[in-house]
């Protein structure tokens, strides 16, 4: 299919999916997508698998030039998309014409958008994924941030793009508000802290420093304080983790996080807040409210039932479709006759009873 | 080793068994045997696990399978874990250049330690190093059981640039680079043979677990394998851990 043409790369784009997961235990990272709900969401709406590869835009976004028709769709925080100088419109499934530039102008809202192209950007997978780790320089684009004059193929759409165009979700507006509360459960390692500093953690808030970036966020405010030093003898990191090292103040540990780490973690940031973490910028102010592991996956599971909903709300029913026509252009015996038996509605849908007669 | 293993939480998505609180081959054989166990049992919702040196994080899918079903199955297979028969560690012979250019930190190792090149070389292939866990950068081994004879304070100033496969020191420790990085270990050879590769199917030539020794080769032998290394056909020898050793 076509091709998208970076024209200026911006601060930091790169190609992300939802990560190279089975490699921690040989120390690769697991990278992928910072904001996984922004990214799912684009993907439904350009039709592609969830999982799908999309660009991760940072700040100051690039200019993109469109070599075919596409539809595409932008999500995430505000960057200031705009469509050949018209404002385009996020958490939408847009139709962009062969020569058609997208630009970015000024951060509105938050700090990372996905752009999502209908038909998936095709870079090879590396270890099972597409995501750029660039510290490793592996995966996505030559395993490096995007530069002007790459040029990205783009798949095959999986429906028309007629059919793709013009679709939205009816999507609670996330605000990217720059004083945010991020949910946390305590540990692994909070008797590691004085009750002082635990106290002080959970009552205080963190400024994000310019530090920040995919690995991790450098957080300042009050010291936390240790019963005895930062440092343990190095276990795993998870995605979220609150590092604190001997200095007192908080490191949330990103997507591209190293695999494992010998300071102490005092929490661990929830699932469904993590978004919120990967849309938080330097200056904006950050408070820890602690939540029970149990409490933390019933939210997760809340938000599947979101995403579930979108998925049906933005089915195009092809896919069904398809397999049906292809099992039975491949598998299935061919049908001489059929008869309808009997029909019935329960709940809203209606069932139908058929007998085939197929060839031996 | 703790009495009983610590249940620990990590996030919503990753729980952590902790065996103890000191780095112990007793708890490297633990911690073996239960990423063993865990893969032989296949459990639903388990997507990888990551063995460290006292510990062993498991990341999971809560949409598949919570925290306290997790932990209670995890109990569980702990309990069964005498009744299950662990092959032997492999020991990874890792072909090494040592002194020279590919060494350039040798003589600070002898004179460190007053010994000859031929002293050190002889110590530091004499043991059996097992890979407590990979990480710092894809494929880098830590590794324990150096000979503490040759043991040399890490450079006060850390280079820069240091190429992969160099095998250096540092205190009591000694490891391989497995990609060009920055660094402060005493440099003391260099083997030509990749610890990772992204390009292979399989990209990594260690495991947590297993166990490195290394092995002086001279430039003649190097040049000889060469080819094989750069078409990516050759395999370093491995043979099974000495027997007695293995299970503690």
């Amino acid at each position: 299919m076509g091709k998208i043409k970076i024209n200026k790369p911006g601060l930091l784009t790169t190609v992300q999916d939802g990560g190279r997961v089975g490699y921690q235990q040989f120390g690769v990272p697991v990278s992928g997508v910072m904001d996984a709900f922004s990214q799912r969401v684009a993907n439904l709406l350009a039709g592609n698998d969830e999982n799908e590869a999309v660009l991760e835009i940072t700040l100051m976004g690039p200019e993109i030039e469109f070599e075919e028709d596409m539809v595409i769709a932008v999500t995430g925080g505000d960057l200031g998309a705009v469509l050949e100088g018209e404002a385009l419109p996020l958490w939408q499934s847009v139709l962009v014409q062969s020569g058609q530039k997208i630009a970015f102008k000024a951060v509105k809202k938050g700090c990372r958008a996905y752009l999502a192209v209908a038909g998936g950007i095709q870079v090879p997978a590396v270890m099972g994924s597409k995501a750029t780790y660039t510290r490793g320089k592996i995966g996505g684009y030559e395993g490096r941030a995007l530069k002007a004059g790459d040029a990205l193929d783009i798949g095959k759409p999986s429906a028309s793009l007629d059919k793709l165009k013009d679709r939205s979700v009816n999507q609670d507006q996330y605000e990217y508000p720059q004083e945010i509360t991020i949910r946390v459960v305590a540990g692994p390692q909070e008797e590691a802290f004085t009750d002082e500093g635990i106290n002080t953690f959970y009552s205080s808030s963190y400024a994000v420093t310019n530090e920040c970036d995919r690995m991790g966020y450098r957080l300042n405010g009050p010291e936390i304080t240790h019963e005895s030093g930062g440092d343990i003898i190095s276990d795993g990191i998870a995605m979220g983790a609150v590092q604190v090292p001997g200095h007192g103040m908080p490191i949330v540990m990103m997507a591209d996080r190293q695999t494992t780490g010998g300071y102490t973690k005092i929490a661990n940031v929830i699932s469904v807040d993590l978004p919120k973490m990967a849309q938080a910028k330097p200056g904006d102010q950050i408070s820890f409210q602690k939540v029970t592991v149990e409490e933390a996956q019933q939210l997760l599971k809340d938000q599947e039932a979101r995403i579930e909903h979108y998925r049906r709300e933005l089915s195009l029913g092809t896919s069904a479709e398809d397999e049906k026509k292809a099992s039975s252009a491949q598998d299935s015996p061919k049908i001489i006759s059929r008869k309808e038996l009997f029909r019935y509605r329960k709940g809203g849908k209606q069932y139908c009873l058929t007998i085939e007669e197929i060839e031996e | 080793m703790y009495e009983s293993t610590r249940y620990l939480v990590a996030g919503d998505r990753a729980l952590v068994m902790e065996f103890g609180n000191e780095i112990s081959t007793t708890i490297n054989e633990k911690i073996r045997a239960m990423s063993i166990a865990i893969d032989q049992k296949n459990v639903a919702g388990i997507s990888e696990i990551v063995p460290t040196y006292r510990s062993l994080m498991i990341h999971y899918d809560p949409l598949v399978i919570t925290f306290n079903n997790l932990k209670e199955q995890m109990m569980e297979l702990e309990k069964e874990l005498k009744n299950i028969e662990l092959p032997a560690p492999d020991v990874m012979i890792i072909p090494v250049l040592y002194g020279g250019e590919y060494g350039p930190d040798m003589t600070t190792v002898m004179e460190h330690n007053s010994l000859t090149e031929e002293d050190v070389i002889k110590i530091h292939t004499s043991r059996d190093c097992l890979i407590y866990m990979l990480g710092f950068t894809p494929g880098f081994p830590y590794l324990g059981g150096m000979d503490e004879r040759i043991a040399t304070p890490r450079l006060e100033t850390p280079r820069t640039k240091i190429k992969g496969g160099s095998v250096g020191i540092a205190g009591k420790q000694t490891g391989i680079y497995s990609i060009d990085s920055p660094g402060g270990w005493q440099l003391i050879g260099w083997t030509p043979v990749p610890l990772y590769d992204p390009e292979l199917e399989n990209p990594f030539l260690l495991k947590a677990g297993n166990y490195v020794r290394f092995e002086a080769i001279t430039e003649e032998e190097y040049q000889e394998i060469k080819p094989q290394i750069e078409n990516r056909t050759y395999q370093c020898k491995v043979m099974p851990l000495d027997g007695g050793e293995s299970r503690g």
